[in-house]
C-alpha cells in the first residue's frame, strides 16, 4: 500500500478536463484523502493543450509533485507532452480512437481504453471524460459508490437521465480496464486516509470566503486572470447577505467605487492582478491620504505588461510596496496557505478599518488557483473589529465647526464617522488637509499630518508576519520564502535532511511595512541564507537587505519561468550552495 | 426642516470672482432645502479641478477625490448608503475627458444619483488648455494655432448611452438651475445635468454674454415633449447643444439599486456585518 500518488489528465482546452478533475477530487476529497491540484492553462478558451494534476495522500501535502503515476490521455499531444514525468512503472490511460503510442524510453503501462467509441455508444461522445475517469478510479481500486455520489452531483440538475447514462459511461470504462488489467492495480492502492472532513477549494474561493466572514457586502471589480473567481463566487453569494458585486469598466472605477463604499460604511473590497494594480495606484493614495480604508487583493501572475497571465509568478511585491506616488500608510501581507487566504481576508477588513489604511492582500496564481485540501475552518475565530468608527450618537458641533475626523491622537488614529451621522459632517480631501478635513497648506499642519499617517503603522504586524515552519539553530541553510512556496520547500527539506544539510525554513507573510524584528534573530543564526522566489531580481531578497541587512549571507534562488518550484529544484538548489 | 442657509459654511472659495461656480455652489444648496433634505443626508463627491472644490462649500458631507473618478466614488457611496442623496460634480475636464469612461458606464448603471458637470469649455486651474469641450479653432495655452479636435456633445453620448435623466442649464438662471436639480434629487436613477458655467479668466469667447446670445431654452417649445428620445436627441441635434431645460426623462426604467437583486431598502452600511454559523456552515457545504 502506498501514501500517495499523482493523477494527470490531459486534453485539447474545452474538452472536459476540468469536470473530470473535479468529480475526481471532490470523490477522493469525500474519502478524507488530502490533495493538492496544479491547472497547467493558456490564455483561450478552445483549443490548445491543458492539463490538470492532483497529488493525493494520506498526509498534509501544499506541493505538485515531481513524479506522475498515472496519466489520463484524450490525445497524442497529452502523451507527448507528459509522459517524461512518469516514473518507471506508471500508468496510462488512453483513448484507442488515435491509436496511443508511448514515446522511447518510456516505462510505463499503457491502456488503451474506446473512450470515444463508449461514449458515443452511449449517446454522445461529451460523455468520453466520463469514460476516462471511471477507468482511472477503477485502477486504484476506491469504492465507485462515491465516485457516482459525485457524478450524480455535477450533472444532477441536468435530469436523471443524463446522471444514469453518465454513471453508466463510468462503469463502462471501469469495466473495460479491469478486464485489461485483471483487477486494480495493487501498486496503486492507497492507505485509506485519516477520515477528517476537509474542504477542497481554490485560494481565490477561500479568499472570496473570508471576505463574506468579514462583513464585506460588496465588490467592485474588473474581470482578470487569476482573480476573476472572487467576483464570480461572491456574485452568488452576497445577494443572500444584502450586499452585491459590481462589475466596473475599469479597475480605476472598481477601486474608487470601493473607497467610495467603505466611506459610505460598508466593508468592501476589489481583486485584480499586477495590470489591474498598476491602474489602481493613484486611487490607492487616495485611500492612504484621505484614511480611508480599503481592501484589495493581488493575485500576481506573470509580468510585466501582459506577460504571462496564466503562469506562476511573485514579481508585484515592489509595486505594491512602492507604486504610489508619495508617501502613504499602508499594509501589504501575503498569504502562504488555503488557509491563510481564509483567516489573513478577516484580518485585512480588520486592519483596513482599526487603522484606516489600504491593505493590500497579495497572492501568487499557484495560490490562487490551485485547488486543494483546506482544513476545516473555525467559525469560532471569525472576529470583526471597526476600529475608532463611532456608532453612536455625536454632541453639537459649535457654528461653522466640523467634526474632527483627522484629529491628531496618540496612536495617530482619529475617530471616524460614517455620512448620514447627525453633527459628524467633516470634509475629506486628497488635498493636505487640517484635523476638519479642510484643505491647508499650513506647513506646520503639513508635518503633523504626515507624521500621524505614516506614524500610525510603524508598528503594525499581522498574526505570524514571520511564520516559522522549523526552528534550527545551527541550521547550514536558512530558506526564506513567502506565497505558495513554502510546501514544496517543507518537501526539500526533508530529502535535504537525509543527506544531513540542516536547514530552517521561515516564511515572510507581511512585506510592508517589513517586520524585521521578527526575521532577523532567524537570519542571525543561520549560516546562509537562501532567498526563494518566484521573480527574476529577487524582489524579497532585497527587502531582507535593505531592512535588515546580511548581505554576505544571502543567496538567491530564483525561478521565472511562469511554474512553480518544485521540491527536487528546490533540493538541488540548496545542496548546490550548501 | 433644514433652510438653504444650513446648507452654508464659512469656507471661502478660492474660485475667482465672478466665476459661474458660485451659482451652481447657491443652487445645490437651494435644491437641496426645497426637497426638505438636512445637510448629514447628502453627500457631495467631486473631482479635480477649479468646479472639484464644490464638496468643500457646502455644509454636507463631502469628499473631494481624484482627477476624473467622482463618478465611481459617488456611485460607491450610494451602494454603501442609498438612503443618502449623493450628488457628484465636477467640470468637462474631469467628466468629459480624464473621466469619460466613468461617465458612460455611470449613465448606463442607472445609481440613483445626480451628476452636475460644471462645464466651462476650458481647463482653468491649470491656467487655460483645451477641453474636449472647446469649440473647434478654440484658441489656448496647448492649442495656440486653435483646436483641430472636435468638440464632443455630451447630451448625445448620455442619451446614446441610455440616460434616464438629461438636462442643461446656465449659471446666470439660478431658478432654472435650481429647480432642474431638484428634479435630477428626485428623479429615480441617474441624473445628468451639464450647466455652463463661463470661467472669466481663462475663456475669453464663451463668456456670459456669449451664452444668452446662443442659448436656446426649452420653455420656448411648449409642445417639447421630454419623454421622446428620438425628439430629445433632434432637439440637441437642432440647437447643436445649446439648449437648456429638462431635455429628456425616462420614468420607468429602475434604478440599479432596485434591480440588483437581494438588494435592501435599507442602506446596506446599516445592516450587520456578522454572519451567523448556520449561514456559515452552509456556505462550505460546497466545498466538501
Amino acid at each position: 500500500m502506498i501514501s500517495q500518488l499523482s493523477w494527470k489528465i490531459g486534453g485539447q482546452q474545452g474538452e472536459g478536463v476540468e469536470s473530470t478533475d473535479r468529480i475526481f477530487s471532490t470523490a477522493l476529497n469525500r474519502l478524507g484523502y488530502y490533495l493538492y491540484g496544479y491547472r497547467h492553462f493558456s490564455s483561450r478558451i478552445k483549443g490548445g493543450h491543458t492539463n490538470n494534476k492532483i497529488r493525493i495522500s494520506t498526509k498534509p501535502i501544499r506541493a505538485i509533485s515531481d513524479d506522475l503515476d498515472i496519466l489520463v490521455a484524450f490525445d497524442q499531444e497529452s502523451i507527448d507532452l507528459n509522459a517524461g514525468e512518469l516514473r518507471p512503472g506508471g500508468v496510462v490511460v488512453a483513448d484507442a480512437k488515435f491509436s496511443p503510442t508511448l514515446p522511447e524510453g518510456i516505462q510505463a503501462r499503457l491502456f488503451a481504453v474506446p473512450i470515444t467509441a463508449i461514449a458515443e455508444e452511449l449517446g454522445t461522445s461529451l460523455m468520453k471524460n466520463m469514460v476516462a475517469s471511471g477507468a482511472s478510479w477503477a485502477l486504484l481500486g476506491l469504492p465507485i459508490e462515491v465516485f457516482n455520489k459525485a457524478v450524480e452531483e455535477e450533472f444532477g440538475r441536468k435530469g436523471p437521465a443524463i446522471v444514469e447514462k453518465n454513471i453508466e459511461a463510468v462503469r463502462r470504462g471501469s469495466e473495460f480496464v479491469l478486464e485489461q488489467a485483471g483487477g486494480p492495480l495493487e501498486e496503486f492502492k492507497l492507505e485509506p486516509a485519516d477520515g477528517v472532513q476537509k474542504l477542497f477549494m481554490i485560494g481565490n474561493e477561500a479568499m472570496a470566503l473570508g471576505s463574506i466572514a468579514a462583513g464585506c457586502r460588496l465588490m467592485s471589480a474588473y474581470p482578470i486572470t487569476p482573480a476573476s473567481e472572487i467576483m464570480e463566487y461572491l456574485i452568488k453569494k452576497l445577494p443572500k447577505f444584502g450586499g452585491t458585486v459590481v462589475q466596473t469598466e475599469d479597475e480605476i472605477a472598481a477601486v474608487t467605487m470601493a473607497i467610495g463604499a467603505n466611506y459610505g460604511g460598508v466593508r468592501t473590497m476589489t481583486a485584480s492582478a499586477g495590470p489591474g494594480l498598476a491602474l489602481m495606484m493613484e486611487a490607492i493614495g487616495l485611500s492612504g491620504m484621505t484614511e480611508t480604508p480599503l481592501v484589495i487583493i493581488d493575485t500576481q501572475r506573470g509580468g510585466p505588461s501582459t506577460g504571462l497571465p496564466t503562469k506562476q509568478e511573485q514579481s508585484d511585491i515592489n509595486a505594491l510596496i512602492y507604486g504610489t506616488h508619495g508617501e502613504i500608510p499602508k499594509l501589504v501581507i501575503a498569504p502562504s496557505t488555503i488557509e491563510e487566504c481564509f483567516y489573513d481576508m478577516i484580518e485585512a477588513f480588520n486592519l483596513a478599518e482599526q487603522y484606516q489604511i489600504p491593505v493590500i492582500v497579495a497572492t501568487d496564481l499557484q495560490l490562487s488557483l490551485g485547488k486543494q485540501s483546506c482544513d476545516m475552518l473555525d467559525y469560532d475565530s471569525i472576529k470583526i473589529n471597526r476600529g475608532k468608527l463611532i456608532e453612536g450618537e455625536l454632541p453639537p458641533l459649535e457654528e461653522h465647526r466640523m467634526f474632527k475626523r483627522y484629529e491628531f491622537t496618540e496612536d495617530g488614529v482619529s475617530p471616524r464617522v460614517l455620512p448620514g451621522m447627525k453633527y459628524g459632517i467633516h470634509h475629506v480631501t486628497g488635498v493636505e488637509h487640517d484635523q476638519e478635513g479642510r484643505p491647508s497648506e499650513n506647513a506646520l499642519n503639513r508635518e503633523k499630518m504626515m507624521d500621524k499617517r505614516l506614524g500610525k503603522i510603524k508598528s503594525l504586524r499581522i498574526t505570524n508576519a514571520v511564520k516559522v515552519h522549523a526552528e534550527e539553530p545551527a541550521a547550514d541553510i536558512l530558506i526564506v520564502a513567502m506565497g505558495s512556496t513554502g510546501g514544496t520547500i517543507e518537501e526539500a527539506r526533508e530529502r535535504l535532511s537525509k543527506d544531513g544539510v540542516k536547514t530552517g525554513h521561515v516564511t515572510v507573510r507581511q512585506m510592508f511595512p517589513f517586520p524585521s524584528e521578527q526575521l532577523e534573530p532567524h537570519l542571525k543564526s543561520a549560516k546562509k541564507v537562501v532567498v526563494l522566489e518566484n521573480n527574476a531580481t529577487g524582489q524579497l531578497a532585497n527587502l531582507i537587505k535593505q531592512n535588515i541587512g546580511y548581505h554576505d549571507k544571502i543567496e538567491n534562488v530564483l525561478k521565472y519561468d511562469g511554474t512553480p518550484f518544485l521540491p527536487s529544484e528546490v533540493y538541488k538548489a540548496c545542496k548546490e550552495l550548501n | 426642516m433644514a433652510t438653504f442657509k444650513e446648507f452654508r459654511n464659512n469656507v471661502k472659495p478660492n474660485w475667482c470672482p465672478g466665476c459661474g461656480d458660485f451659482s451652481v455652489q447657491a443652487a445645490i444648496q437651494r435644491a437641496a432645502a426645497n426637497v426638505g433634505l438636512e445637510p448629514e443626508e447628502v453627500a457631495v463627491i467631486s473631482g479635480i479641478g477649479c468646479s472639484g472644490r464644490i464638496s468643500g462649500y457646502i455644509n454636507a458631507y463631502g469628499l473631494h477625490g481624484i482627477h476624473g473618478r467622482a463618478l465611481p466614488i459617488a456611485q460607491g457611496v450610494k451602494l454603501a448608503n442609498r438612503e443618502l442623496t449623493v450628488i457628484a460634480s465636477g467640470g468637462d475636464g474631469d467628466g468629459f475627458a480624464i473621466g469619460m469612461g466613468h461617465t458612460v458606464h455611470a449613465i448606463r448603471r442607472n445609481l440613483n444619483i445626480t451628476y452636475i458637470v460644471m462645464d466651462n469649455q476650458i481647463y482653468g486651474l491649470t491656467k487655460g488648455q483645451t477641453s474636449p469641450r472647446s469649440a473647434e479653432g478654440f484658441k489656448t495655452k496647448s492649442t495656440p494655432e486653435g483646436s483641430i479636435e472636435s468638440t464632443l456633445s455630451p447630451l448625445e453620448i448620455a442619451l446614446s448611452a441610455g440616460a434616464t435623466f438629461v438636462a442643461q442649464s446656465f449659471s446666470s438662471d439660478l431658478k432654472q438651475l435650481t429647480s432642474l436639480i431638484e428634479e435630477g434629487i428626485k428623479h429615480q436613477g441617474f441624473s445628468l445635468i451639464n450647466v455652463f458655467s463661463p470661467c472669466v479668466t481663462f475663456n475669453k469667447v464663451n463668456t456670459y454674454d456669449w451664452f444668452k446670445e446662443n442659448i436656446v431654452n426649452l420653455e420656448q417649445f411648449p409642445d417639447y415633449d421630454p419623454s421622446n428620445r428620438v425628439a430629445a436627441m433632434n432637439k440637441i441635434m437642432e440647437t447643436n447643444g445649446m439648449l437648456t431645460g429638462l431635455i429628456y426623462q425616462d420614468k420607468n426604467r429602475k434604478s440599479y439599486e432596485d434591480l440588483a437583486v437581494g438588494f435592501k431598502e435599507q442602506g446596506l452600511a446599516k445592516q450587520k456585518l456578522e454572519l451567523s454559523r448556520a449561514d456559515f456552515d452552509k456556505l462550505l457545504t460546497e466545498f466538501k
